[in-house]
């Protein structure tokens, strides 16, 4: 297993952090298109595995539903909200 | 290290996993860790099995429980014997269509027939992704594949409807893109004492996407939502207007005798007797 923090992308606002794993994402859109309040947008840049990956740019949107986690089919996305954070 | 909490229910040295770029199986995967978890359900306790085919190798690499990767279209046949020979482990099938209702539909007919208790989570991407694409018995009419490059002619089998039929417990369908209908539809097949079946609609962007229009995992997602009609409101529709739709909801949810809990009390009652 070559995953390390490095490879992970962390966007944290008022208790709410969205994590992208760069080492299991295979870019294939579906957070992105999902996402009801579209949070996520594509990445500048490539990642080493050599796809786009989502970045939550618009974090600010973000309800807290967790679909983008649920749908990952590559475990990629963590959704954590701090106890007592609203 | 990735900071997901379901990654505990993984075999994380075989990730990341090697489906296809966008292919439901990592979904219905990552949902049914979060019905494992979300029921608080030891792994310890879980046997799961699978046959043959892309959504076979769902549970087997990598969910961390006790997996069995069984022969061609055979999963619920092995099943049915874990269940017998234990039967306080919840035993759960993950496998394809292709698998569980072409080359193994006896055994799914027979299994519901027995009502025996065990969840069959069906993988229905209406193709055989694995060998190629060919043409699968859920195949739409009229889609294309590699051996039907002018059209498929055969109606597909209505899996769910034939599983209510022969006398299952419970019966839902749902596709990829109802992750929230989907989670509470597991989490009732794990529980549901007799046979349940949670058949999921699931995307193949690279077998089936690419001949029908539908190249990228989110082209799918938004076929399905535009394609699914809920059981209420298709219950007033005809059979014509439901052509090419997919009906999703919960076809039965039903208290049926059980086969294991029967078999074991004709085993006590002849012990009985004997002395």
């Amino acid at each position: 297993m070559s995953d390390s923090l490095k490879d992970i992308v962390e966007i944290k606002i008022n208790g709410l952090s969205i994590s992208i794993n760069k080492h299991f994402c295979k870019g294939c859109g579906i957070c992105i298109e999902m996402c009801p309040t579209k949070v996520f947008e594509w990445s500048e840049k490539l990642s080493e595995k050599g796809v786009y990956f989502p970045v939550p740019s618009y974090i600010d949107k973000c309800t807290k539903c967790r679909r983008c986690e649920l749908m990952c089919p590559d475990f990629a996305i963590s959704v954590e909200v701090e106890e007592g954070a609203g | 290290m990735s900071k997901y909490r379901m990654l505990k229910y993984l075999r994380q040295e075989v990730l990341p996993t090697t489906m296809c770029l966008g292919c439901g199986g990592g979904t219905v995967l990552n949902i049914f860790a979060n019905a494992v978890d979300e029921l608080g359900i030891d792994p310890k306790d879980l046997v799961m099995v699978s046959g043959i085919g892309c959504s076979a190798w769902i549970p087997s690499p990598y969910f961390k429980a006790d997996t069995l990767h069984t022969t061609h279209g055979r999963p619920i046949a092995f099943a049915t014997g874990i269940k017998v020979g234990l039967p306080d482990k919840y035993v759960v099938v993950i496998s394809g269509d292709g698998d569980l209702a072409g080359i193994g539909g006896n055994h799914l007919l027979h299994a519901a027939r027995r009502n025996i208790d065990i969840a069959v989570i069906l993988v229905n991407n209406f193709i055989h992704g694995m060998t190629g694409g060919q043409v699968a018995p859920t195949t739409p009419f009229g889609a294309k594949t590699t051996t039907t490059p002018y059209g498929n002619i055969e109606h597909p089998l209505n899996i769910s409807e034939t599983v209510a039929a022969a006398g299952a417990s419970y019966v839902a369908r749902w596709t990829t893109a109802n992750p929230f209908m989907l989670l509470k539809s597991i989490k009732k097949a794990l529980t549901k004492k007799g046979f349940a079946l949670v058949e999921v609609i699931s995307q193949c962007p690279v077998q089936f996407g690419q001949r029908n229009k539908l190249r990228s995992a989110p082209d799918m997602l938004r076929w399905f939502l535009k394609n699914s009609v809920p059981l209420k409101k298709a219950m007033k529709m005809s059979p014509e207007e439901l052509e090419g739709k997919i009906v999703i909801g919960e076809f039965i949810d039903r208290e049926r005798v059980e086969f294991v809990e029967e078999l074991n009390k004709i085993i006590r009652g002849v012990y009985v007797n004997a002395d």
